[in-house]
């Protein structure tokens, strides 16, 4: 199972790493996504996969799964929503500012800085 | 008072001038700066008696103990010389500055505060024993140089001046750090008495010549030796009690010293011997040849200087062949080595005199080109005497000082005929002509210098101001020194035994124990058998014919093409550092985000690749597996899917959809791995995500594809790759986590402890609310931050700028 989600994690990086060098901000942005989900896999998956229960102390148990990146990830989650949504509105304010979402249009050049 | 409390005094009563500019207005601050040299004048002074008879002091004061460097102040003949030349000069210029420089008018916090910093700096430079703190203390003068060139920081020519010494001093001072560190490999230490007592072992070193040429460069560049010279002249932008003090008398000198102090090491090579020899009279000959063609009375004392610092180095050189000789010609050679020192003197005081003598005309007419000037005789005769004695012992006149150190250097020129090792055969004769040829343009300046400015046509018209004499105050310290070049034509082997002896003792150890073995005695009349004596009737003769018909072979200069000056080279050096450094950011600085992350995900690929390669830190154990279930395989094969259809869709929609699925999936495989609370949050936040992409929908434009079509096949497949490379070596490292655990978990501390301790069932909550409580309070820090920048730029209307325009879509 661990070769698996190795090689799931991979093929999430894979995608996420092509799209955020898209030109397209709003792929750019589903791209950083992509890229959090991998991450967390990825410390889920370093933290090994066993563990007979879900790590909440109960009686006669006493394999349980790997707590600390369980709680790593739970941060993180919430981090990488906090950042998909200011980028999101990000994405949405520099629209209506600069009128494009290419990325090559947008950056800063001698003629439209 | 300690010696090494003595070097770092200037720099400590540095701290309080600021404050005392500031609060008393209405006493000039240099009258508080004075007391600093003056002390440390008195204070060196006390040690003439003793080092006189050959004693030495040493103090040492420990700084970076973990790498064996050192404060050392050491003592001896050769650095108290200098320590009462930067403190005495010190004084004097000081004083002479306190009426050059208006106290309304003048930032002379900031001038003080320089000139201080510079003189710890030099006596640093010229009491350590230690390598490193020496290396520590020249770079410090070079900065302090760079500071008082660029004193009057508004004018264009004082930035260029400053900054073009900085580059070659500093450049020539890591040449010297490279041989110092050398020199540190070779006898592994870094203190230079223990060097000297190891140097016939170091000079078979297979490093030798090249810690040998590093050291010398430094000392070229900071003695501005042919071809560094050239930023003296521009040096000269400073103001003039600068230019007396750091350009002419001290700063200039601490390549001399350094030869000097390093003759013991090196002068075992035969390559030293030449080297030294060879660039001062090259120099001597140039920069003497060159002060002719100078229009400006500054210009012109710095041909001159670089000119003199060519003669003194040359004599160092032809000093140290006593290390290749014996019998009587030890004697010989080491003349060489004393009449280096007595010119060194000489020339601090006769040179220190005329550059305040160009202080006074720059200050009392308002200009400095001598093509201006003339006639001021009458006008300022107390300059005009000054200015005299001053040219004259530079010219090598009797009745001044400078005329015996030059009559010295003439026959130690000659004295090269009996070094005949090298197959010199005739070739000696080479030297003693430069020399002499050096010497008639040296007589030429001279003259021109102060007859130019003083006798001739009064041309009032010209000048600026109406000239008269200065003010007491700056003649005094060009009076003292005038003083001193006759004083000393007359006792010359007081001032001999005083500093002179016990210096060339400390560069010549081997062939004097003490000062006192050293018995010659320097003499003006040496007979009608002297060859100098009629070298030096020659260069009168020869010199005033020249002098009196300057006029008509002076345009000679003129034809000199412009095209193969050292300025040009250095000019168009920093061009081209600066325009390929400008090239060679731009061409990477590309200024789009994408090209950035290229960087980074490649620099990604690369290092962990060779790491991993590196450190064989690949390893797959495929023991020790969970099993692979039929459910497991069907959601991988979901979240393969919706992430395809992300890559491949056009819609935005199908996007924000398929992205949701992915993230249910990864739900999913929360609660497959036992983590509830991952699954629980990741299903609240990944439906809050899809309805933020949702609402956001309306008002981002259509997700267009700009990568489409042939033209962009390059960059798709350029992405491709790096994409590929970031997945494989993910998957690379995901697997030999997996597979060699290095280190033990640490969890198992929280499994043990998260009842007893924080009263807890869920692990994992514990961990965030307990145990990393200020981590989880950070986190709702920053999502605060994010929401709130979230509603500001949704609700705050940007102003439009003037000229702000859209930019139209491809």
């Amino acid at each position: 199972m661990e070769i698996l989600m190795s090689i799931l994690i991979g093929f999430l990086f894979m995608a996420a790493v092509y799209l955020i060098l898209s030109r397209s901000l709003l792929r750019i942005i589903i791209g950083t996504g992509l890229l959090s989900h991998g991450t967390h896999l990825l410390l889920l998956t370093m933290g090994g996969l066993g563990g007979e229960s879900a790590p909440v102390l109960a009686e006669g148990i006493t394999d349980y799964a790997d707590p600390l990146p369980q709680a790593l990830i739970l941060t993180a989650i919430v981090i990488s929503f906090g950042v998909t949504a200011f980028s999101l509105v990000l994405a949405y304010r520099a629209y209506k500012v600069v009128g494009t979402d290419n990325m090559d249009l947008m950056k800063g050049n001698e003629d439209n800085d | 008072m300690s010696l090494i409390f003595a070097i770092f005094l200037p720099i400590i009563i540095a701290l309080v001038i600021p404050f005392l500019f500031k609060k008393v207005s209405n006493i000039h601050t240099g009258w508080f700066v004075l007391l600093v040299p003056l002390v440390l004048v008195f204070f060196y002074g006390t040690y003439i008696p003793t080092v006189m008879d050959g004693n030495t002091y040493i103090e040492e004061l420990s700084w970076v103990p973990s790498l064996d460097i050192s404060l050392v102040s050491y003592i001896d003949g050769l650095s108290l010389l200098f320590s009462l030349l930067i403190t005495g000069i010190g004084a004097l210029v000081v004083l002479y500055s306190i009426f050059y420089l208006d106290k309304e008018k003048e930032k002379l916090g900031n001038f003080y505060v320089y000139l201080l910093l510079f003189m710890s700096a030099m006596l640093g430079v010229v009491q350590s024993d230690h390598l490193i703190s020496l290396y520590f203390f020249w770079e410090l003068t070079s900065i302090s140089s760079f500071l008082l060139i660029g004193y009057w920081y508004t004018k264009d020519r004082s930035r260029f001046g400053a900054l073009k010494s900085m580059m070659i001093t500093v450049f020539g001072g890591l040449m010297m750090l490279g041989g110092f560190v050398l020199l540190g490999i070779m006898g592994e230490t870094f203190s230079i008495r223990e060097l000297i007592d190891q140097a016939p072992i170091l000079v078979g070193h297979e490093f030798f010549v090249w810690a040998l040429v590093l050291v010398l460069i430094g000392a070229f560049t900071k003695s501005a030796q042919f071809p560094f010279y050239i930023w003296l002249p521009d040096a000269m932008e400073a103001p003039t009690p600068v230019s007396a003090y750091l350009h002419s008398a001290t700063m200039v000198k601490a390549g001399l010293y350094l030869v000097a102090r390093f003759t013991p090491i090196f002068a075992l090579s035969e390559v030293w011997v030449w080297l030294v020899t060879g660039v001062g009279l090259l120099t001597l000959f140039w920069g003497s040849v060159f002060a002719v063609k100078q229009t400006d009375l500054k210009a012109i004392l710095a041909f001159s200087t670089v000119s003199q610092l060519g003669l003194i180095m040359s004599l160092l050189g032809i000093g140290s062949i006593s290390y290749h000789v014996t019998g009587t010609l030890v004697t010989t050679f080491t003349i060489a080595t004393f009449a280096a020192i007595f010119h060194l003197m000489n020339h601090a005081t006769f040179k220190g005199s005329l550059f305040m003598i160009a202080g006074i005309v720059d200050h009392e007419t308002g200009t400095r080109d001598i093509r201006k000037l003339g006639g001021l005789m009458s006008l300022m005769p107390i300059s005009f005497t000054i200015a005299m004695i001053g040219s004259f012992s530079m010219a090598g006149i009797p009745l001044f000082n400078g005329f015996l150190s030059k009559e010295m250097f003439l026959d130690a020129t000659l004295s090269l005929q009996h070094f005949n090792v090298h197959s010199l055969e005739s070739w000696w004769i080479l030297f003693p002509t430069v020399a002499w040829i050096a010497s008639v343009f040296t007589f030429v300046y001279s003259l021109y210098f102060v007859f130019h400015t003083f006798r001739g046509k009064h041309k009032p018209e010209l000048l600026p101001k109406k000239a008269h004499e200065a003010p007491w105050g700056m003649l005094v310290s060009p009076s003292i020194l005038a003083i001193l070049v006759i004083v000393i034509f007359f006792v010359p082997n007081y001032f001999s035994s005083l500093f002179i002896k016990p210096a060339v003792a400390a560069i010549q150890p081997l062939a004097y124990q003490v000062p006192a073995d050293i018995g010659f005695k320097i003499k003006a009349w040496h007979g009608f058998d002297s060859p100098a004596l009629y070298m030096t009737l020659g260069v009168f003769l020869i010199g005033f014919i020249l002098y009196k018909t300057i006029d008509k072979w002076a345009p000679v200069y003129e034809r000199i093409p412009a095209k193969i000056s050292l300025n040009r080279f250095y000019n168009g050096l920093m061009n081209l550092s600066d325009k390929g450094a400008n090239r060679l950011s731009s061409s990477y600085m590309t200024g789009s985000i994408r090209s950035y992350l290229i960087y980074m995900f490649a620099a990604l690929i690369i290092l962990l690749a060779l790491t991993m390669w590196i450190k064989n830190a690949f390893v797959m154990d495929l023991t020790n597996l969970a099993p692979i279930k039929f459910f497991e395989v069907l959601i991988s094969l979901i979240l393969i899917i919706s992430t395809v259809t992300i890559l491949v869709t056009k819609s935005r929609l199908t996007a924000i959809i398929a992205l949701g699925a992915v993230g249910y999936t990864v739900a999913l495989f929360y609660i497959i791995f036992k983590a509830p609370d991952l699954a629980l949050t990741q299903l609240v936040i990944e439906t809050v995500s899809v309805a933020l992409f949702l609402g956001a929908f309306y008002h981002l434009p259509k997700m267009n594809k700009y990568e489409k079509g042939k033209e962009d096949r390059r960059f798709r497949l350029n992405n491709f790759l790096i994409a590929l490379g970031v997945g494989i070596m993910v998957t690379l490292i995901a697997i030999a986590s997996h597979s060699q655990k290095l280190v033990e978990s640490i969890s198992g501390y929280y499994k043990e402890t998260v009842y007893s301790e924080a009263g807890g069932g869920n692990i994992v909550n514990v961990i965030l609310v307990d145990y990393r409580g200020f981590d989880t309070l950070f986190e709702i820090g920053v999502l605060t931050i994010a929401s709130l920048g979230i509603i500001g730029m949704i609700t705050v209307q940007l102003a439009k700028k003037k000229g702000d325009r859209k930019v139209e879509d491809k």
